[in-house]
């Protein structure tokens, strides 16, 4: 994988290889769909744009700052205890992220319940941290984590559009199919609501995704 | 009494692990190619929540919730130290799975070998906290409730995978599109069980 280069000290800011960071998460190394990655917590939230949208920024900002934290820290990490360090940075910054989220949006924090904690055991931040934190300066790790994040993020937003609009009509919140279908029969889909549509979901936007990009088919 | 063997057979049907709450789905898609493999990876979760459950239990228990250091001395009384629970609990997972670890290798080699590698990933399986913050959050009361939810979502999650790995075995070689196979069809599986499990919904005993 050409992103686990070192990357040089010269790099301005946002050079491009620092912009194919942030990119690539998005569709050809998404975390969810291709490197299998954070999907214990990703699809219980999803019934909902406003709490999947709550949950990819708060897995965005843990990722982001994780992964700062870890690369600033790395060369004085013994590597014996590594996992116990990282479990521990990231355990602080969920226990902020949570307390902030219960402060300020206080229903969808009950609405998320458990999920919250549940980002210290999800795979991306341990994965992004082992495979690129640990390697990398800080700013390529920040970015890094920013896009697997945001990559994270868009799937949840995906599959969380789908299952509300057909689920329960609406689109975060709000009603957006006229009273006039519903007069004239139509019906949402209250299969859509309960849980194993999110894996059929998901399931079908990988097919989606693998049959555009053939490299990423697997051969069985 | 009754009580238990209803949320024993809650935990492990309907509020399954894998099912309706999509926990430890990571080893559970990495790791269910195999029925041999998926069945010591399930014995060793459910064996790590066994013990794991309770013992976060006590710990949020007699020490973390507001006012739970009372028994140490009347002025700790009004302490809360709930937002700690995360970090307790996941440190906690960590060294119980070491110290189980150790405990099996000495005791029994042979569950050891079985385990292999499976044992120490544990640690970072979603299902552990998950049980662990679940139980919490339900407000489980006795140390009866708190095993009994735990064996029935450690063996809930057995199930999952254990039938899962089965029907990859059994796919192999049949005729799946390109870019369904692998991991896509995986999911489209793992949905459709849970549309069968789905039929457990409301039951009581």
């Amino acid at each position: 994988m050409s992103e686990e280069k070192i990357i040089k000290e010269k790099d301005p800011w946002f050079s491009p290889r620092n912009f194919k960071l942030l990119k690539n998460p998005l569709n050809l190394e998404n975390p969810v769909t291709v490197q299998v990655l954070g999907i214990c917590s990703a699809l219980a939230v999803t019934v909902q744009m406003k709490p999947a949208i709550v949950m990819a920024l708060s897995v965005t900002v843990v990722t982001a700052f994780s992964n700062l934290i870890i690369a600033l820290i790395r060369d004085t990490i013994p590597s014996r205890i590594r996992i116990i360090v990282q479990l521990v940075v990231v355990a602080a910054l969920v226990i902020i992220v949570d307390q902030l989220l219960k402060a300020y949006v206080y229903d969808v924090s009950k609405k998320l319940s458990v999920f919250v904690g549940l980002i210290i055991t999800n795979c991306i931040l341990m994965g992004r941290l082992e495979a690129f934190a640990m390697a990398n300066k800080p700013w390529p790790s920040f970015i890094d984590g920013i896009g697997n994040g945001l990559g994270y993020g868009a799937i949840l937003v995906i599959i969380a559009f789908f299952r509300e609009l057909l689920g329960s009509g609406k689109i975060y919140g709000f009603d957006v199919i006229p009273k006039a279908f519903y007069e004239a029969g139509y019906v949402n889909n209250g299969l859509m609501i309960l849980p194993p549509m999110a894996l059929m979901t998901i399931g079908v936007i990988i097919w989606i995704q693998r049959s555009k990009n053939p490299v990423l088919q697997e051969d069985n | 009494m009754e009580n238990l063997f209803n949320l024993f057979v809650r935990s492990i049907f309907i509020d399954n692990m894998i099912f309706a709450y999509f926990l430890g789905m990571c080893s559970y898609l990495a790791v269910s190619k195999t029925v041999k493999t998926s069945m010591g990876l399930g014995v060793a979760v459910t064996f790590v929540l066994l013990i794991t459950a309770p013992v976060n239990w006590l710990v949020d228990t007699y020490m973390l919730k507001a006012g739970a250091l009372a028994w140490l001395s009347p002025e700790l009384a009004d302490l809360d130290l709930s937002y700690l629970s995360f970090m307790i609990f996941i440190a906690v997972i960590a060294a119980m799975v070491q110290l189980v670890e150790m405990a099996v290798e000495k005791f029994s080699p042979s569950l050891y070998n079985a385990l292999g590698i499976f044992l120490p990933l544990i640690a970072v399986n979603c299902a552990i906290l998950g049980v662990a913050l679940f139980v919490q959050e339900r407000e489980y009361e006795t140390i009866g409730e708190v095993t009994t939810y735990a064996v029935g979502s450690g063996l809930g999650w057995f199930l999952a995978i254990v039938s899962l790995a089965a029907i990859r075995e059994k796919i192999r070689y049949s005729h799946i599109p390109k870019a369904l196979r692998g991991l896509g069809i995986a999911f489209i599986l793992t949905g459709l069980m849970a549309i069968a499990f789905m039929s457990f919904m409301g039951i009581k005993i």
